[in-house]
């Protein structure tokens, strides 16, 4: 079970978590949906230990994640597959060699296994023969199916995944909300997803949980969002510029600032 | 009112600086620790650091070697024996400008690299990607970058004092209508192994200080393409500022006193 538990956090003057509370339960699949900049990235970015909150408590199987020792944090980072919303595949090195990177660090098994894991979790992405490619030579999409392969080469407890669908065409989109969803049913992984795509959060989420002002303005099954009563949840699942009563309505974004590179030394632990 | 503020930003903002920076110095050093998880990665960058900045520290040393033969004759005027311009082109190859112009060159060469690199790789979440699985940053990226650092600086310094020495003979026999054995004598009249120890331990810590700078600014690159040309730019300043330094700092405590 993934828990945040009342967690603030900010970069400066910026508020980006006020007291976020959200609960992810094993098997679920719990959408993250809001604006640009809400907060969302940097949430899952507490859970793997990148960012360290101001205040409150995020727990994995009921591990408080910003005290562990580093030796455990590794651990703990072990179980969960992160998949970055550029992909952050590793340029210097072929695709079959980003997705071995994590199975090499764990030391447990050979290199013939290692490269048995490797192809089959490239097949299950659907990219059987890209292994001895660069990243620089796949479509943003097939990067986006690698960076999944590369954490479910893992065999993680959770996955964490950072708009995975964002600036790709419908097809890839779907291609990849498919992915995720035979992820959870093959492998029983319990995934946390964050995307303004409405249609992939209806298709992929048991839960879907809408972040505005750094807290949870409502969670709930995809039913219940869909027929929520919230003008700020409507406007959003709608996609219109307006509230229902016509008033206009643009949240300053709080977390656009610290996007990409925000867990550097000193941002975060490291 | 806005003076008083001002400076006590800049104050705050440098005393977080150099806090950061220790923090960084201590995660480093902690990270040598696990042999196993930086050696493998240690050889590829002696490769790329040390081997492939080879070229250009012998090219520093061929025209160094060579002015510094020139230099000499036209300051001695005839007033001092000529075999003198091999005592100069040792003692000056050795003690300073093999180690400080080939530490500049690679400050340039080795900093501006190691910054783009680890700052490309910061900017586009690799880094974050490497901590995700299970990688220590520190261990992966920085310390086999140090040690390379620390290591190769000394060998081509090494090389540069022998090439320069060298270009250093050859212009003096081929401008100066000095003897080999003239230039010998002179080279050897007040030549000690100190001379080559204290260069090459000047070497080994502009190696380090370049190195590890070039790391400090990668990773805290920020803001995509500008960010990444600031920390490289950044790198090559502080890397040069460093050598300054540290090349007084080694002549104040260990070449000062000694006769």
């Amino acid at each position: 079970m993934i828990k945040w538990l009342d967690v603030y956090k900010a970069f400066g003057e910026k508020k980006v978590l006020d007291g976020f509370t959200l609960d992810v339960h094993e098997g679920e699949a719990v959408v993250i949906i809001g604006y640009s900049g809400a907060g969302k990235s940097v949430a899952i970015k507490h859970v793997v230990g990148l960012l360290e909150p101001d205040r409150g408590t995020i727990e994995v199987d009921g591990k408080d994640v910003p005290t562990l020792p580093r030796k455990e944090l590794y651990e703990l980072r072990a179980h969960i597959g992160y998949v970055f919303q550029f992909a952050a595949l590793f340029d210097s090195m072929t695709i079959g060699d980003n997705v071995a990177m994590g199975l090499r660090k764990r030391g447990e098994m050979s290199e013939s296994e290692i490269a048995g894991r490797v192809s089959e979790a490239l097949e299950l992405v659907d990219l059987p023969d890209v292994q001895q490619q660069y990243p620089a030579e796949l479509s943003g999409g097939m990067r986006k199916r690698v960076g999944i392969a590369r954490a479910v080469a893992l065999r993680p407890k959770y996955i964490l995944y950072d708009e995975p669908t964002t600036g790709l065409d419908p097809v890839t989109s779907a291609v990849i909300d498919e992915l995720m969803i035979r992820m959870r049913e093959k492998l029983g992984v319990t995934s946390v997803v964050i995307t303004h795509d409405m249609r992939s959060a209806y298709r992929i989420g048991s839960r879907i949980a809408m972040l505005y002002e750094g807290r949870v303005r409502q969670v709930g099954t995809v039913q219940e969002i869909q027929q929520s009563k919230d003008p700020i949840v409507r406007q959003f699942i709608e996609g219109r510029a307006t509230l229902e009563d016509g008033e206009s309505h643009s949240p300053a974004a709080p977390g656009a600032a610290i996007a990409g590179g925000a867990t550097a030394r000193g941002g975060g632990r490291v | 009112m806005d003076v008083i503020e001002a400076t006590g930003r800049w104050v705050r903002f440098r005393v977080e600086e150099a806090g950061r920076a220790g923090r960084f110095i201590e995660e480093t050093a902690r990270a040598t620790v696990s042999l196993r998880s930086w050696f493998p990665n240690a050889t590829l960058q002696m490769r790329r650091l040390g081997v492939d900045s080879l070229p250009i520290g012998l090219l520093i040393a061929v025209f160094t070697g060579i002015v510094l033969a020139l230099l000499a004759s036209y300051s001695f005027t005839g007033a001092v024996p000529l075999y003198f311009v091999g005592t100069l082109v040792e003692k000056t190859i050795t003690l300073e400008l093999a180690p400080v112009l080939t530490g500049l060159a690679l400050a340039g060469r080795v900093g501006a690299n190691i910054a783009a690199e680890l700052g490309t790789m910061r900017v586009t979440e690799q880094v974050d990607a490497l901590e995700t699985l299970a990688y220590d940053p520190d261990e992966y990226l920085v310390v086999p970058r140090v040690f390379a650092g620390t290591l190769m600086f000394p060998l081509i310094v090494g090389v540069a004092m022998i090439v320069g020495l060298g270009a250093g003979w050859l212009a003096s026999i081929g401008f100066l209508q000095l003897s080999t054995d003239e230039f010998l004598k002179g080279a050897r009249m007040f030549f000690t192994a100190f001379d080559v120890e204290y260069g090459l331990v000047k070497a080994a810590s502009f190696g380090f200080a370049v190195t590890l700078i070039g790391c400090y600014k990668g990773l805290r690159a920020r803001g995509g393409a500008e960010g990444v040309g600031n920390a490289a730019t950044a790198a090559v300043v502080y890397s040069a500022v460093m050598i300054l330094v540290l090349d007084a700092f080694w002549a104040m405590t260990w070449l000062h006193g000694r006769s």
